[in-house]
């Protein structure tokens, strides 16, 4: 009975005519909604072949009716983004950086994009609370600084990074490597009276010897004091906050091998006005001066 | 079986129906439609031809997603700056590759406001064109790599490999301490190259020839000419990148990290608004 659609009694539905051991299988319809949903889903699929890009031609794809392109688009939203934010940085850029923060309202819009501009460009080594991390990554929380803690100080580190050597006016200072310069046990002595400086455990006679040697090798740039200098970066050894280690064991190290960290420029990575932001913020984190 | 007097064999079962029962016209025929359908049930109840036709759609659907790639012009815009990678760039690379970094890692920056403002110029075609295979990942369990060059020192990295939460507390990402302490030797850099330069990357004899002088040139500057590695390779970044004498593992990855996504120069790329 090949062909013959039989329609069945107890649904009264067509059959699709397929018959296994008596076994008829019904062809139930599909329902209408889903039928023209399928059916618009069709239709909507040409219709967006000729309004987005689509159809490869011999050079080029076809452009598309609406001319739409992803790159065209990105700088659309950053632009429009750019756009809400533009009085507010141009403002930023008019004034002082040091003024910035005497108005508050600019000094709130400064510390909420500061604050992304710090959590993704700094916090990788200063922490993301700005708490730094042993091995030469400055805390930016307390107020030690090794080369200024103003605004503008910080807007200039920021910008032009630390020993950072594609840029020519980073701030650049070369602690000698008193390995080659001193014998070992000057080094030592030399450590016992960096020790004393900030009152840590110390063989005082050792250290008492060594005062001489601190003045003629160290003081040109820590001071005759141990408190350092900022325009040479240098850190001030009395106040017991170390960057790579306060113990005798390193100490050494350092004035062996001296040290030279490096930070980045971010004058290529970041506006100005992000520049600016960031560095209110991280004045604003506590030790700002 | 033969025990079993209940079983006379399938003809005489009166539950299995067989061939021999059938009618003349077999009752479990198609219905009498178009042409398609009456015989559609040749690929039915024939697995091999079905296998033949579903080949043939696929390869339809992928040849039309694929082949315009090859000859379209604007697929890989020309750009300035993309040059193969050193040998010393190109034994990290692999060791990037080992260690499967680009299971958390992705080196594709997408056209997107986030992204871009997070991680700087979306990524072009043109900066993987020397990748076999390229590292553009799927997944971000860590931060995207494809301008990471530059982004941190050296010191960072040394630190970073020998313990990530020494300087990033919240980090989950494994320590590579071994890095640090395993030598490697450039024996195999020129067969790598040469392996490269079979896929299509344009190093040239000379490269070939100085590959194991530039290996080491790059890691050690003092041993070599590198104004001659500058002008095969140019910006490539030569210093010892581990801190510490002779070549190891962590020379080369670090070598390798810091040329992510410096070498395109911005500054004379015009976006072609078709893409």
């Amino acid at each position: 009975m090949a062909g013959k659609r039989d329609v069945d009694e107890a649904t009264n539905t067509q059959t699709t005519g397929h018959e296994w051991d008596g076994i008829k299988e019904l062809d139930t319809p599909m329902p209408r909604w889903w039928l023209w949903s399928l059916y618009a889903t069709i239709v909507w699929g040409v219709i967006y072949l000729f309004l987005m890009p689509a159809w490869p031609l011999i050079n080029g794809a076809t452009p598309g009716l609406l001319g739409y392109s992803s790159r065209g688009a990105v700088e659309r939203d950053i632009a429009e983004a750019e756009a809400v934010n533009a009085p507010l940085d141009a403002q930023l850029m008019s004034v002082d950086i040091a003024s910035i923060a005497e108005d508050p309202d600019m000094l709130r819009y400064a510390i909420a994009g500061g604050g992304a501009v710090f959590r993704n460009n700094c916090s990788q080594c200063h922490g993301a609370g700005g708490q730094g991390a042993l091995g030469g990554y400055p805390n930016l929380v307390d107020d030690d600084w090794l080369w200024g803690g103003t605004t503008e100080e910080i807007y200039q580190t920021v910008t032009h990074g630390i020993r950072y050597e594609a840029d020519p006016d980073t701030r650049f200072s070369q602690m000698p490597a008193f390995g080659d310069i001193l014998e070992a046990d000057e080094i030592a002595g030399l450590a016992e009276y960096v020790l004393s400086l900030s009152g840590a455990d110390h063989d005082a006679d050792l250290a008492a010897a060594h005062q001489q040697t601190f003045i003629d090798n160290c003081s040109a740039c820590h001071g005759e004091d141990g408190t350092g200098m900022r325009d040479q970066g240098a850190p001030n050894l009395t106040d017991g906050i170390w960057l790579y280690g306060g113990d005798r064991d390193t100490i050494v190290a350092t004035i062996t091998n001296a040290r030279y960290g490096i930070m980045p420029a971010f004058q290529n990575r970041l506006t100005d006005a992000e520049i600016r932001k960031v560095a209110v913020y991280v004045h604003g984190l506590g030790g700002g001066e | 079986m033969a025990d079993n007097d209940k079983n006379h064999g399938a003809e005489q079962d009166p539950d299995v129906s067989a061939a021999s029962d059938a009618s003349e016209e077999a009752a479990h025929e198609t219905p009498q439609r178009g042409w398609v359908l009456r015989n559609h049930a040749l690929i039915e109840r024939n697995a091999f031809l079905l296998l033949v036709f579903s080949l043939i759609v696929v390869s339809i659907g992928g040849i039309v997603q694929i082949v315009p790639l090859f000859y379209l012009d604007n697929t890989i815009e020309e750009v300035d700056g993309m040059r193969p990678y050193s040998p010393l760039e190109l034994a990290g690379r692999n060791i990037y590759v080992r260690e499967g970094c680009y299971v958390c890692h992705s080196q594709m920056i997408r056209v997107m406001r986030d992204e871009v403002q997070r991680y700087g110029h979306y990524s072009l075609a043109a900066e993987s064109m020397y990748d076999h295979p390229f590292q553009w990942g799927s997944k971000r369990t860590g931060p995207d790599l494809a301008r990471i060059g530059g982004r941190y020192s050296d010191d960072w990295h040394r630190a970073h490999f020998e313990n990530p939460r020494d300087l990033v507390p919240e980090s989950i990402m494994p320590a590579y301490p071994w890095l640090a302490r395993t030598p490697i030797g450039s024996e195999n850099i020129e067969a790598v190259m040469r392996a490269n330069r079979a896929s299509g990357v344009p190093y040239t004899d000379e490269m070939l020839a100085e590959a194991r002088a530039d290996f080491r040139t790059q890691a050690d500057p003092d041993t070599g000419d590198v104004d001659a590695l500058l002008t095969r390779y140019p910006k490539a970044q030569a210093r010892n990148f581990d801190g510490t004498p002779g070549e190891s593992e962590l020379d080369a990855v670090i070598a390798y990290l810091q040329m992510l996504g410096t070498l395109v120069d911005f500054s004379t790329f015009e976006p072609d608004a078709s893409r």
